[in-house]
């Protein structure tokens, strides 16, 4: 049977992978923020799951303002690395688990969650930087990776209530799935962040601390936040958060904290990387 | 639940929302395709001619061509998309965030380091509120 035994959170800012791809993450100012990443990729590596299901926004790469999935999965066997507009990132292709993409594609319809399928697209930053972050700069993934989209690119991106059912839907998903299989589910994006207008580079530590300490203390309380409260709070671009209740949903209610790095700035945003174990466990 | 359009209220933001949707359908289209290197090499070569391909308006066109990055937000602009224009132009994200902050480079670049933008009388336009 498949089981998910973990949980990630991480931001995706491009410029991290940048950083990795042309070899900065010495310099004074990314030293800080890498330095913190090693022990999460310590224990990943000692933890081998087979998938990641990874939950991320497309950033008007793979789709356009033509179509809009407000949740798509992707079920291929294999997704090319996408041109984001100066070439694309020098990483692994990501292979896809294609048998286990489809049975979620088909129970969470069934569920009643909406889901677009996708059997072709390449995947951009929002899904290759948690994969860079958390694996490091590997010649292959070392897991098969099942993309889930989520549309936070033109408002309204759907509820984090919403986020949070559908994490809990993919658990029952995995859960139903005979193959013996470790599975870990990434929700990325955040934290705080304002990429646009006047108020561009807004920070809110105090708001993130809260996020980060109620993942584990309160996660059902967080699924309350209006979209409102988190682009007021936390930026505009913050809203992304949302994505992180998928990843927690599909975790056990009383799953633990592993591991936790918060660093400002990188680039225009505040980054974290949270661990996140079932204690149901492996 | 969210009421709508209430985020209105926070300032120099501009959220993509359906009536920016409704306006900015054709400018973010043009930054779409400059996600072909093809494309890119077109737009490089002649601005003009390349932007006559796509249908628009008069304003957005001037933005685009003078990189007013706040003036494409405000004629339906998304930053997504904006930001392929920035990128063709070998600019990073951070230096079009401090333009469109209004502040010199180094201003914005050491805004970030020391902690980013406070939240602190930046959550309402309105000053009372503001102040509170």
């Amino acid at each position: 049977m498949a089981r998910i035994v973990a949980g990630i959170a991480c931001s995706h800012v491009p410029a991290i992978g940048v950083a990795m791809d042309r070899g900065q993450t010495g310099t004074p100012y990314w030293e800080p923020l890498f330095k913190g990443y090693q022990p999460a990729r310590d224990w990943l590596k000692k933890l081998e799951p087979d998938v990641a299901i990874v939950v991320y926004n497309d950033h008007a790469n793979a789709f356009s303002l033509e179509l809009i999935p407000t949740f798509l999965i992707g079920v291929a066997d294999r997704f090319p690395i996408a041109d984001e507009g100066f070439g694309p990132r020098p990483v692994p292709v990501v292979e896809g688990h294609s048998q286990l993409a489809w049975h979620l594609a088909e129970s969470l319809i069934l569920d009643e969650f909406d889901m677009t399928i996708a059997n072709e697209m390449p995947v951009d930053h929002g899904l290759t930087v948690p994969l860079s972050v958390t694996c490091g700069q590997p010649a292959a993934w070392p897991f098969k990776v099942i993309p889930i989209c989520v549309n936070v690119v033109q408002y309204p991106p759907p509820t984090g209530a919403r986020c949070y059912k559908l994490g809990q839907a993919i658990r029952r998903a995995v859960d139903a799935f005979p193959e013996d299989l470790r599975v870990v589910i990434y929700g990325t994006g955040g934290m705080s962040h304002q990429l646009q207008g006047e108020r561009a580079g807004l920070i809110n530590r105090q708001f993130d601390t809260a996020f980060l300490d109620n993942m584990t203390k309160d996660p059902v309380s967080l699924t309350r936040i209006t979209h409102t409260e988190y682009m007021r709070e936390a930026g505009s671009e913050g809203v992304e958060m949302v994505m992180w209740h998928v990843m927690r949903g599909a975790l056990d209610a009383d799953a633990a904290e592993v591991y936790r790095h918060y660093h400002v700035p990188a680039s225009n945003t505040a980054a974290a990387l949270m661990v996140l174990e079932n204690r149901s466990g492996s | 639940m969210t009421e709508q359009n209430d985020y209105e209220s926070i300032p120099g933001t501009y959220v993509y929302d359906a009536r920016r949707g409704r306006i900015g359908y054709a400018l973010n289209m043009f930054c779409m395709s400059l996600n072909k290197a093809e494309n890119r090499a077109r737009f490089k070569s002649d601005e003009a001619a390349y932007l006559d391909t796509f249908p628009l308006t008069a304003e957005q066109r001037r933005a685009v061509l003078e990189r007013d990055w706040l003036g494409m937000l405000k004629v339906g602009g998304n930053i997504y998309y904006t930001i392929k224009i920035a990128f063709c132009d070998g600019l990073t994200f951070q230096d079009v965030a401090g333009m469109m902050s209004g502040v010199p480079k180094e201003t914005y670049v050491q805004m970030m380091l020391a902690g980013g933008r406070s939240p602190e009388g930046n959550r309402f336009k309105d000053p009372v509120k503001a102040g509170e």
